[in-house]
C-alpha cells in the first residue's frame, strides 16, 4: 500500500507540478518525502500505535494515548497542551496535559463543558470553540487559566445545522479573532433534487466562508462580526501567516463528482477531484463554492456539474487562486506555519498540514491520512508539497474508512519547535523531533 | 412461493409500465454500488461520526415504509439521530431512483451486511411514494 499510495500521490501531484517524485516506477526510493530515507517511529505498542514514517532525522514518539476524540491543541512555553476534545467527556470538553522531561505527558486537568474543535493562544488568554459559541479564558504568567468555569462568552449562537459544523480559532496580530462558519451541504443542492444547484445559494449568507471577530469584545452575534471571506465550503484547518500577515486556510472540496454527472466523470476521476485546496485570504476573498471547484491536473477553475458544468467548462475568474492544490478528498483538518528552531532551515516558515484521511473515493482505496509539509519563501510555495509524516493507519491499503485507526486532526509547535499531532480516531497524541 | 413471486413480478411490471420506463436488469448490488457505496461503504458500515452504518439498524430492519420513506427523502437538513448517534452528513434525496431500483436496492441491503429481513418489493415502494408526496 505505501508504494502505490506513494505512486498515487506521486502521480497527481506530479500532474500538478507540486511534487519532486523522481520516476514513477515503483521502486521504494521514490518515496514522496523529499529524502528517500524514511525511519520507524519509536512508538509501537504492540499493534496499537501507528509505526509512523519520517524523513531522515526526525523520530516521533507518543506523548499520551486514549484520550476521546482530540481535536485541535496548543502547547504552552511551560510545556502545558490543552487538548479540544470534539465531546465533552465527563463534563470536560478540554483536557489539561503536562509534558515531561521524558516526553511523556500526563493528565493534569480539564474544564469546559462543551465539545468542539478550536482551541488557540494569543496575548494571555486561550480561545476555544463549541460547534455553537467562542470562548476565551485569562491566563496566568504560567498560562494556566485562572477561572476554569468563567469564560467569556466572545461570539454566540454561530450558524449550526450539524453538518461541517467544527469552528476552527485563529487570530491576528491586530486584535481579531476569525472564525470558520462551514456550509451545512455539499454542494448547495436544491432540496429534492440533488443535481440541482441552487443560484444564488442563499447558505453563503450564513455560512460558508469566514467571520471575523473582535477578540476582546463579549456576546457578539454572527451579524456583528464581519464577513471576511466566502464561497469556502468547510474549513478545518487554519493559521495565521506571520511573515505574510495574512489568514491561510485549507478548505475541504465537493464530494461525489461521478454520481452527480457520471458522464462527465469516471469513479477514478471522481476519487482524486477535486483539489483540496490551501487559500490565502484577505477581507472580500470569494473563493467560488459551490459554484466551482478546483481541477489539480488541469489547474483550473471549473464550473460544477450541478451548476452547468461539464469537467471543462472554466468559472468565472474573480474567484481566488489556491496556493496549493492537493489531490481531492484527502480532508485537510490542521494546518501550521512552522516557525520553531528544532527542524532544518528548510521548514522554517513553512506549512504542515494534517490530512485526516479521505472516506469519498470508493471503488478506489482510502488514502492521505497522513500529514504533510509545503516548503515557503517570502510568504509564497518555493517547492512542491510532499508527505513528511505517513504510516498512521498502519500501511495496509483498506476499503473502509472506518479501519483507520488513527487519523491526524491537529498540530501545534512546542516550544522547542517539536511537532505536535493530534489523532481524534485513535486518541492519541504524537510529538515529532529533529535529531541530526 | 411461486405464486407469490408472480403477484411480485406482475406488480413490478405494471409499475414499470405505469412508469413507461423499463424496468432495470442492474441487481441490487450493482444499484447500491452506484447509488450508496459511497456513503455507507461496501461492507454497510458507514463512516465513523459521518455516515451511519446499514447493519443491525432500527432504519434498515424496522417498517419498510418508515425505510422507503427515508431514502426516498433524505435526510434534510436537519439532524436525525440514528439509533442514539448523530451523523455530521446529510443524505441526499434518492427520489429519483425508480421504484423498482430501490426495490433491489433495499431488499438488498436488508439481506446483506449481516442483515436478515425480507424483501423490498416494488409495490411497497410505490405505494410508499404516494405518501411521502
Ligand atoms: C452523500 C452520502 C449518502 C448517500 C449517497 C446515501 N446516504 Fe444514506 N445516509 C447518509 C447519512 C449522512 C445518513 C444519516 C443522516 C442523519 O442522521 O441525519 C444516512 C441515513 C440512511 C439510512 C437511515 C439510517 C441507518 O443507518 O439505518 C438509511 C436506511 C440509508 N441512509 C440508506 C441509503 C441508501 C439505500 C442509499 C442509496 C440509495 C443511501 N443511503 C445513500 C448518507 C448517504
Amino acid at each position: 500500500m505505501k508504494t502505490s499510495l506513494a505512486t498515487a500521490v506521486c502521480f497527481c501531484a506530479m500532474a500538478i507540478g507540486t511534487i519532486a517524485c523522481k520516476n514513477s516506477s515503483s521502486n521504494p526510493e521514490t518515496e514522496s518525502t523529499s529524502s528517500a530515507a524514511q525511519q520507524s517511529a519509536s512508538n509501537n505498542k504492540a499493534g496499537d500505535s501507528a509505526t509512523l514514517t519520517l524523513p531522515a532525522g526526525f523520530s516521533a514518539a507518543t506523548v499520551a494515548e486514549n484520550l476521546s476524540g482530540p481535536r485541535h491543541l496548543v502547547v504552552t512555553p511551560q510545556n502545558d497542551i490543552y487538548v479540544k476534545l470534539s465531546d465533552a467527556k465527563n463534563g470536560k470538553g478540554i483536557v489539561i496535559l503536562h509534558v515531561d522531561g521524558n516526553g511523556k505527558a500526563t493528565t493534569t486537568g480539564g474544564f469546559g463543558d462543551y465539545g468542539g474543535t478550536g482551541i488557540t493562544i494569543k496575548n494571555g488568554y486561550l480561545y476555544a470553540s463549541s460547534n455553537d459559541d467562542v470562548y476565551r479564558y485569562k491566563l496566568d504568567a504560567n498560562n494556566r487559566v485562572i477561572n476554569e468555569n468563567q469564560p467569556e462568552k466572545i461570539a454566540t449562537g454561530l450558524t449550526n445545522k450539524g453538518m461541517h459544523n467544527s469552528k476552527s480559532l485563529v487570530l491576528d496580530n491586530a486584535g481579531n479573532i476569525y472564525v470558520n462558519i462551514g456550509a451545512p451541504s455539499n454542494v448547495c443542492a436544491e432540496q429534492g433534487n440533488d443535481k440541482k444547484g441552487m443560484q444564488p445559494c442563499p447558505i453563503l449568507e450564513t455560512a460558508g466562508g469566514i467571520w471575523m471577530f473582535k477578540a476582546d469584545k463579549q456576546a457578539q452575534k454572527q451579524n456583528d462580526g464581519v464577513h471576511y471571506a466566502t464561497g469556502l465550503r468547510n474549513v478545518v484547518g487554519m493559521d495565521w501567516n506571520n511573515v505574510t500577515n495574512s489568514l491561510f486556510v485549507m478548505q475541504h472540496g465537493r464530494d461525489n463528482l461521478h454520481n452527480a454527472s457520471p458522464q462527465n466523470y469516471t469513479e477514478q476521476q471522481s476519487a482524486e477531484l477535486p483539489a483540496e485546496c490551501m487559500y490565502e485570504l484577505h477581507q472580500g476573498a470569494n473563493a467560488g463554492w459551490p459554484y466551482m471547484y478546483y481541477d489539480q491536473n488541469q489547474h483550473k477553475k471549473l464550473v460544477n456539474p450541478e451548476y452547468g458544468g461539464d469537467g471543462k467548462k472554466e468559472a468565472d475568474a474573480s474567484y481566488i487562486d489556491p496556493v496549493v492544490a492537493f489531490p481531492g478528498h484527502m480532508a485537510p483538518d490542521g494546518l501550521l506555519f512552522y516557525t520553531g528552531n528544532m527542524f532544518p532551515e528548510k521548514y522554517k516558515n513553512g506549512a504542515f498540514i494534517a490530512f485526516h484521511g479521505s472516506w469519498n473515493r470508493a471503488p478506489e482505496p482510502q488514502k492521505g491520512y497522513l500529514v504533510a509539509f509545503v516548503p515557503f519563501n517570502n510568504g509564497k510555495p518555493s517547492g512542491n508539497w510532499e508527505i513528511f509524516a505517513d504510516g498512521f493507519t498502519g500501511g495496509q491499503e483498506f476499503m473502509q474508512p472506518g479501519k483507520a485507526r488513527h487519523r491526524p486532526c491537529g498540530l501545534a509547535q512546542g516550544p522547542d519547535g517539536s511537532l505536535y499531532v493530534s489523532d481524534d480516531a485513535g486518541g492519541t497524541i504524537y510529538r515529532i523531533t529533529y535529531h541530526q | 412461493m411461486s405464486k407469490h413471486f408472480l403477484i411480485l413480478l406482475l406488480l413490478g411490471c405494471t409499475s414499470a409500465f405505469a412508469q413507461t420506463k423499463q424496468t432495470t436488469t442492474a441487481t441490487g448490488k450493482q444499484l447500491y454500488a452506484q447509488y450508496c457505496l459511497t456513503c455507507h461503504q461496501e461492507d454497510g458500515e458507514g463512516v465513523p461520526n459521518m455516515n451511519p452504518p446499514l447493519t443491525q439498524t432500527s432504519y434498515v430492519l424496522g417498517d419498510k415504509k418508515k425505510l422507503i420513506a427515508w431514502v426516498l427523502k433524505g435526510s434534510g437538513n436537519e439532524k436525525v439521530p440514528i439509533d442514539g448517534n448523530t451523523y455530521s452528513n446529510n443524505m441526499p434525496p434518492q427520489s429519483a431512483l425508480k421504484d423498482d431500483e430501490i426495490a433491489k436496492i433495499l431488499t438488498y441491503i436488508r439481506s446483506n451486511f449481516g442483515n436478515k429481513a425480507s424483501a423490498v418489493s416494488t409495490a411497497e415502494v410505490k405505494a410508499a411514494r404516494e405518501t411521502v408526496k
